[in-house]
C-alpha cells in the first residue's frame, strides 16, 4: 500500500508531480481512523482521521470543548474509544511506550515520594532492577541538564520543578509518543517561559514524537513543527500546519516573518472556528 | 540565643495559661468561689503529684489508657477495612451511607445500656463501648479518603503500567491524611466513651471512677487532680496522633 502511494506521485517520466517533502515519504507514525467519542450527548469525535509523521513535535489547538485532551487522552488509551481505532505503527497503545503530562502536577506526582522515587515509578513495571533504576534517573537528569535536587518531596519544589520532575518520570522509560495536557497552564509567565526551553531542549534531545494540547498559540507555534486545529465539536481538522524554523528557536524566532504569518494564518483558521 | 521574635512564638501561648491561673487564684483568694468547691491551683498540682506518684491517679489513668488503646486498636482493625471497602465501590457505599451516618450521629452514651444489657458488667464492656463510636468514625473517614483519592494520581499510575495491587497502594497513601482524621476524630469519642463507661458500669478503677468516687467522697483536689489528669491524657493522645501524622503523612495538607 505505501509502496503505490508513493509510486502514484511519480510521473510515468519519473519527475515528481509536484515538489514532496522528504519526511511526507516516512510512514505515519499515529494513525486514527474513524474515530468516535461521546460524552453523555455531546459527540466530540465522529467519524475523525488523522495521521501523525514520526519525530515531530505537534502541537494541538482549537476552540473551547472541542477535544485536544479528549484527542490525546484517547490516544494514550486513558479513555475508552466509542469507534475507530488508533493505532501505533500498527500496534495498539498498550504495546508501545508512552509518556503522559498531565496538566496539574500538583496531583499527578506522588507526595509521598522523593522526586527522584517519582521519576523512577514507571520503571518499577518494566521488571528493571533498583540499581538500574537509579542509573537510568542520574543519567537521564544527566543528559538533559537538569539542575534540581532529587532528594526533595514536590511539595518541597516550586511548581515549574514539580511539573520538570513530571516530565522526567514521562521520558525515563524513554517512550515513543510523548504526550502533554497543557503542561504549563498552572505555571506563572516567567515559569512557562522558562518551561518551554526546558521542553525544546528535551524534544531536541529525544527526538520522541510530541503531542502538546495548549490554550496558549503563542505557546503552539514557537514549540511545533506541525501545528493542529480542530474545529468546534464534533471535531474535525481544521488545518493542519507546518512550521519548520529551525531550532534552537530563541526569542528572535518570534519577531521572524515565517513565525508571524503561520501564527496570523492559525489565528485566523481559529476565529473562523470559533465563529462557526 | 534566642531570637527576640522566637522568644515571643514560644512565650505567646503561655499568656492564656498564665491568665487562666491568675484568675483561679484570684476567684478563690476574694471567695468569688467556696474554696471547698474549688481549691487553689496549688493544692490541686500537689494533688496531682501526690496521685500520680503513689496515689491512686497513676494506676487509673494507665487504666483508662490501657482501654482506650484497646478500643481504638480494635475500632482500626474493623474500621479502616471496611472504610476502604465501601469507598472503593462507590455504590456500595451510597448504599450504606445513611444506614452509618444515622449511627455515627447518633449519641454514643445513648447505647451505653444496650451495650450493658448484650456484654453485661464486664471490664471489656468499657473497651467495646469505645470502639463503637470510633469504629463509625473511622469508617466514615477511610471510605471517604478512598472516594476522593485523586483520581488523576491513579490514572498517572495505570498510565504507567501499575498492577491493581499498586494501584490500591496509590490509593490508600492517598486516603491516609483523611484516615489519620478519623483516628483522630476516633480517639476523642473514645476516650469519652470509656471515661463515661467507667463512671456509671460499677468499675473499680479507671481515671472516669476516680472522678465520680473524688465526688461521692467530697475530696474536691482530688476530683479537680482526677480532670486536670484527663485532660493530659486528652491532650497527650491528640499530640502524640499529630507527631505520628506528621511523621508517616508527612505530605498531609501540603
Amino acid at each position: 500500500m505505501a509502496i503505490s502511494a508513493r509510486t502514484a506521485l511519480i510521473e510515468p517520466g519519473g519527475l515528481p508531480r509536484k515538489f514532496v517533502a522528504p519526511s511526507a515519504f516516512k510512514r505515519p507514525h499515529i494513525t486514527v481512523r474513524g474515530l468516535h467519542k461521546t460524552f453523555g450527548t455531546n459527540t466530540v469525535y465522529n467519524g475523525f482521521d488523522l495521521d501523525i509523521p514520526r519525530g515531530k513535535f505537534i502541537s494541538i489547538f482549537g476552540p473551547n470543548g472541542c477535544g485536544k485532551s479528549t484527542l490525546i487522552n484517547l490516544m494514550a488509551g486513558l479513555l475508552p474509544l466509542d469507534g475507530g481505532e488508533i493505532l501505533f505503527d500498527g500496534e495498539k497503545v498498550s504495546d508501545v511506550r508512552i509518556g503522559y503530562v498531565f496538566q496539574n502536577y500538583r496531583e499527578a506526582l506522588f507526595p509521598w515520594m522523593r522526586a527522584r522515587d517519582n521519576i523512577a515509578y514507571p520503571l518499577k513495571f518494566l521488571k528493571i532492577g533498583r540499581q538500574e533504576q537509579k542509573r537510568k534517573v542520574d543519567a537521564l537528569v544527566e543528559r538533559l541538564g537538569i539542575r534540581i535536587d532529587l532528594n526533595k518531596y514536590p511539595y518541597e519544589m516550586s511548581g515549574g520543578q514539580q511539573q520538570l520532575v513530571s516530565i522526567l518520570r514521562a521520558l525515563v522509560i524513554d517512550p515513543e509518543v510523548l504526550f502533554l495536557d497543557e503542561p504549563f497552564s498552572a505555571l506563572d509567565y516567567e515559569m512557562t517561559l522558562f518551561m518551554r526551553e526546558q521542553l525544546q531542549r528535551i524534544f531536541q534531545e529525544i527526538g520522541a514524537t510530541t503531542l502538546i494540547v495548549s490554550h496558549d498559540l503563542e505557546e503552539a507555534v514557537y514549540l511545533a513543527d506541525m501545528i493542529l486545529l480542530l474545529t468546534r465539536a464534533p471535531s474535525q481538522v481544521a488545518d493542519f500546519v507546518d512550521f519548520g524554523s529551525p531550532r534552537p528557536r530563541t526569542d528572535a524566532t518570534l519577531a521572524d516573518p515565517a513565525y508571524v504569518q503561520v501564527k496570523a494564518h492559525c489565528l485566523d483558521v481559529f476565529q473562523r472556528e470559533v465563529r462557526k | 540565643m534566642i531570637g527576640r521574635a522566637r522568644l515571643v512564638s514560644i512565650l505567646t501561648p503561655l499568656i492564656g495559661v498564665v491568665c487562666f491561673l491568675f484568675i483561679w487564684y484570684f476567684a478563690v483568694a476574694v471567695r468569688l468561689v467556696d474554696p471547698v468547691l474549688l481549691p487553689t491551683p496549688n493544692v490541686v498540682l500537689a494533688n496531682v503529684w501526690s496521685g500520680l506518684t503513689g496515689g491512686k491517679i497513676g494506676s487509673d489513668l494507665l487504666k483508662t489508657i490501657q482501654r482506650v488503646f484497646m478500643a481504638i486498636a480494635l475500632a482500626s482493625c474493623i474500621g479502616i477495612p471496611t472504610g476502604v471497602l465501601l469507598g472503593a465501590s462507590e455504590r456500595l457505599y451510597r448504599s450504606l451511607e445513611f444506614v452509618i451516618d444515622f449511627f455515627r450521629s447518633t449519641p454514643t452514651s445513648a447505647v451505653f445500656p444496650l451495650f450493658l444489657v448484650i456484654f453485661g458488667v464486664d471490664d471489656r464492656t468499657k473497651v467495646y463501648i469505645g470502639t463503637f463510636g470510633a469504629t463509625l468514625a473511622i469508617i466514615f473517614n477511610s471510605a471517604y479518603g478512598v472516594m476522593n483519592a485523586r483520581k488523576t494520581r491513579v490514572l498517572a499510575a495505570r498510565i504507567m503500567g501499575a498492577s491493581r495491587l499498586h494501584i490500591l497502594l496509590v490509593v490508600l497513601l492517598e486516603s491516609l491524611p483523611q484516615t489519620f482524621i478519623g483516628l483522630r476524630t476516633g480517639v476523642s469519642i473514645s476516650l469519652v466513651s470509656v471515661i463515661v463507661a467507667e463512671m456509671f458500669f460499677g468499675s473499680k478503677d479507671g481515671i472516669g471512677q476516680r472522678v465520680f468516687e473524688s465526688v461521692q467522697l467530697f475530696d474536691m483536689p482530688q476530683m479537680y487532680a482526677a480532670i486536670f489528669c484527663s485532660g493530659i491524657l486528652g491532650y497527650g493522645l491528640n499530640l502524640s496522633l499529630s507527631l505520628t501524622e506528621r511523621r508517616f503523612v508527612h505530605w498531609s495538607g501540603r
